[in-house]
């Protein structure tokens, strides 16, 4: 044991991979599906296959969005583990440097996937496995505020029978399944939500229509109707009993293991940014110099180094809540601190170095324009940076979700 | 003369000569003897040593010894696996709870005393000396406790020290950042010339001279000059930010020669060198000061390091480090203080810490101290394995600098009109964290 903060060495190859991957795969068509919305992007089957072929052979270390999950069998050695949650973020991130929207829309890693890996047991993980997963949480109503959903899921002999409106899913219309939240009973307040497979065709479920967004335009956001869509009672993820002394924990475990990946996406999204930048200012004669005071360099030098030392900030805390989970101690805070920081890092580096880069930033020629729309979305899903700080200071304050609302 | 904080441009009209002469008859002892005004009290500062000019302490003589030739002996570097860890070494992790003692129980019950007094009282010295703080970073076979490296405990203690007391740690820690620049670079002479002074009971004090007094200040290029002379060195200079000068008798000065920087040992005693009180906004137990060098000679024996700049480069970045982790420790005893007085507070029937506009401050707080605490530990950890640190040390002082400060701003303003008085210490860290990006020098790890 002894402090190493340098990436895992064990990730190298792996993330060496994903980078060319991202380069070479979704870099050259990263403008086409930013135009063409809503189009399939045809060339992620041939990815993802790959994917599957690489994730096979054990190569892929567990990387992936069903690689959040805690090892609870492994056997603990008492030795520090860089395991498959490190290995997920790293190489999320890496991908997402190539493409955020193009990432989210890669067939079976799904954050539906995330949630099978995380509450699921061992016969609904084999079940399941292979198939691409999205998630639906949000509805009309209820944004931030999860626990106050509407849609139900009533018993009827061994079927759920699921009513409800669902928007802002990921991935909804292409994915095989949705993992769907809905209560058991509303009077029994959080402790009755429960998650739902619902495979793709199911009778009662129906895309109503794909948004028009700011970006990740690659990735559709589908809006689904649920119509007395039933389902076989052993698709309810993990217990069904309603346990209300612990609530809501369930369900929001999933978060705790999402989190990080979503950290992964922003972080990857602004070292594009960064990378470019870097390039086109030392073009333009701006050299950043790492020993003299920012304020004896130019104003953009100045600039740079404090994007890079907020997006290496970000990079660690990432980092941290994956090695948490990977060791199995609770990450609840450090995710959401992960995510908080990310999240806003993402925005102030994707949006500033537009602007540094003039109207040649601003312009379609180059994607810093894309990735500074793309990066917004990272700072609202799987909770907005409110929802974070909210969680963050309950931590760290230690106060109930009555006392701190 | 003193511009009394105007700006040159600044001109006087008719009104403002009669407010002058007014002034001027106010502050006259006239009013005194005529026994027209209310005794002052006299302002605490021309009471306290923060007032001294002075020769520097005449200090120890320093037997010379070793070979001059000879490289001095070298810590090796930290052996590092590859594998992401946030673990402290077993070592490390008791080297930790004993400064966090110390860090509790005999800094922080001092610090707003040492404040005022701009000086570390004895007995804290005599304590942080029995946990062995000087001797941290000098290699075992020296007389040390180092086994290797020593980069990343000395900023895990900077750390711990600092949520003590910042100004106290950066007085406690500046001798052995001496002794350790000696273990680093040190030829065997210099080795055997001075650690033994900081290895016994009576301990050196001394301090790394790298910042000078002027606007826009890039460390990399001192105004402090070295000329070579037929058996040596001349210096000409000012330097600041220097703790505990008026004790100090041995420097290691940083000064320009032949278009390098490079680094100096300078004994006190060597004439044509005066200290002069600086006290400062905070950090003020340290003891800050200026030494001022008017053709100082060192024989030929006294540069330390190489000339080619890279000692001198290495060393910023080891003291920027330290100031990082300084930053860090403070800025905890921020977080760890507001975190209790928000929920006691209570404000519109309910305890402050129930309003999100209060908690969400915590929350950024907490963020961002854990996102100082990463990147200085990343940099600490690759300066230990002997590994390139340029640009994770510069990222760790940005977001210290920057987030640091932020800390210290909002923990006053948590306690509203009770952080702005002295009877919390919220606002001593406040003064404390803007040293943050501006100091150079004076410790390292």
């Amino acid at each position: 044991m002894a402090i190493y903060l340098d990436d895992p060495k064990k990730f190298k190859a792996l993330v060496g991979q994903a980078h060319q991957l991202a380069m070479n795969a979704l870099r050259p068509i990263s403008r086409t599906y930013d135009k063409a919305e809503h189009a399939y992007p045809k060339e992620l089957d041939m990815l993802a296959a790959m994917i599957d072929g690489v994730s096979e052979s054990g190569a892929s270390q567990g990387a992936g969005a069903a690689g959040v999950k805690r090892d609870e069998g492994a056997d603990d050695d008492g030795s520090v583990k860089n395991g498959t949650n490190l290995a997920s973020v790293m190489s999320i991130a890496e991908m997402c440097w190539g493409d955020v929207g193009l990432l989210l829309s890669m067939p079976r890693q799904g954050l539906g996937n995330s949630a099978i890996a995380s509450v699921a047991d061992a016969e609904q993980q084999e079940r399941f496995a292979g198939s691409w997963a999205a998630m639906a949480i949000t509805e009309p109503g209820t944004g931030s505020d999860s626990a106050n959903i509407k849609t139900t899921a009533v018993l009827d002999s061994d079927e759920y029978v699921i009513n409800g409106e669902k928007i802002f899913v990921t991935s909804g219309e292409r994915a095989d399944a949705v993992v769907v939240w809905a209560t058991l009973d509303r009077s029994l307040g959080r402790a009755a939500i429960k998650s739902f497979v619902v495979p793709k065709g199911t009778p009662g479920m129906t895309v109503e229509r794909l948004e028009h967004k700011l970006g990740i335009k690659a990735s559709d956001t589908a809006t689904i109707i649920f119509d007395n869509c039933r389902v076989p009672a052993e698709n309810l993820l993990g217990s069904p009993e309603v346990d209300t002394k612990q609530g809501f924990a369930g369900a929001m475990a999933t978060f705790d293991n999402t989190r990080p990946l979503v950290a992964a996406m922003a972080v990857g999204c602004a070292r594009a940014a960064l990378d470019l930048t870097r390039e086109l200012l030392e073009q333009a004669g701006v050299e950043v110099d790492y020993d003299r005071p920012a304020l004896t360099q130019s104003a953009a030098a100045a600039k740079f180094l404090q994007m890079e030392a907020d997006w290496e900030a970000a990079h660690l805390l990432m980092l941290q809540a994956a090695w948490l989970a990977d060791n199995r101690k609770p990450n609840s805070l450090e995710a959401s601190m992960a995510k908080a920081k990310a999240g806003r890092v993402g925005s102030d580096i994707t949006l500033s170095c537009v602007e540094l880069a003039g109207t040649l930033g601003y312009a379609e020629g180059e994607l810093l324009e894309k990735w500074a729309r793309d990066s917004k979305i990272l700072d609202i899903f799987e909770g907005t940076q409110q929802v974070q700080q909210l969680i963050v200071a309950r931590r760290v304050l230690g106060l109930s979700s009555a006392e701190l609302r | 003369m003193t511009r009394h904080g105007l700006a040159s441009t600044e001109r006087r009209d008719p009104i403002g000569y009669a407010v002058t002469a007014l002034n001027r008859l106010a502050q006259s002892d006239l009013l005194d003897r005529l026994g027209v005004r209310k005794q002052t009290e006299q302002a605490v500062y021309t009471a306290t040593r923060s007032g001294f000019r002075a020769i520097t302490a005449g200090g120890r003589t320093f037997s010379r010894a070793g070979r001059a030739a000879e490289p001095g002996t070298r810590p090796s570097p930290a052996r590092t696996s590859g594998v992401f860890d946030l673990t402290p070494t077993e070592d490390e992790q008791m080297l930790v709870d004993v400064v966090t003692e110390l860090a509790d129980e005999v800094l922080r019950p001092a610090a707003a005393e040492a404040d005022e007094t701009c000086a570390v009282p004895e007995a804290v010295q005599k304590a942080a000396l029995e946990v062995g703080l000087p001797i941290l970073g000098v290699p075992e076979s020296l007389g040390g406790i180092a086994e290797e490296r020593s980069a990343m405990a000395g900023t895990l203690v900077a750390e711990a020290l600092a949520r003590g007391d910042m100004g106290l740690a950066v007085g406690l820690l500046a001798p052995g950042s001496v002794a350790t620049a000696l273990g680093l670079w040190g030829t065997d002479a210099q080795q055997q010339t001075y650690l033994p002074a900081f290895t016994g009971d009576d301990v050196a004090a001394a301090a790394v001279a790298l910042a000078e007094p002027r606007v826009l200040f890039d460390v990399l290029s001192p105004a402090t000059t070295a000329e070579r002379t037929a058996d040596g060195f001349r210096l000409n200079g000012v330097k600041s930010g220097v703790p505990r000068g008026d004790a100090a008798e041995l420097f290691v000065v940083g000064a320009q020669l032949e278009g390098r920087p490079v680094l100096f040992l300078v004994e006190s005693g060597a004439a044509g060198l005066s200290v002069v009180a600086d006290p400062s906004m905070g950090v003020r137990a340290a003891g800050l000061a200026r030494l001022e060098l008017t053709d100082v000679t060192v024989p030929a024996d006294a540069v330390l390091g190489s000339t080619d700049g890279t000692t001198y480069t290495e060393c910023v970045r080891l003291a920027r480090l330290a100031w990082c982790a300084l930053a860090v420790g403070t800025g905890q005893a921020v977080l760890d203080y507001v975190t209790p007085y928000v929920k006691e507070r209570e404000a519109f029937g309910e305890p402050i810490a129930h309003r999100q506009s209060v908690a969400f401050m915590v929350a950024d707080m907490a963020i961002e101290l854990q996102a100082m605490r990463l990147l200085t530990w990343k940099a600490a950890s690759r300066a230990a394995a002997g590994k390139d640190f340029a640009r994770e040390v510069a990222l760790a002082r940005n977001v210290c600098a920057e987030k640091g400060m932020r800390i210290g701003l909002d923990g006053v303003q948590l306690l509203g009109g009770h952080g702005f008085v002295k009877e919390h210490p919220v606002e001593r860290w406040y003064r404390d964290l803007r040293a943050i990006g501006l100091m150079e020098g004076a410790v390292l790890v």
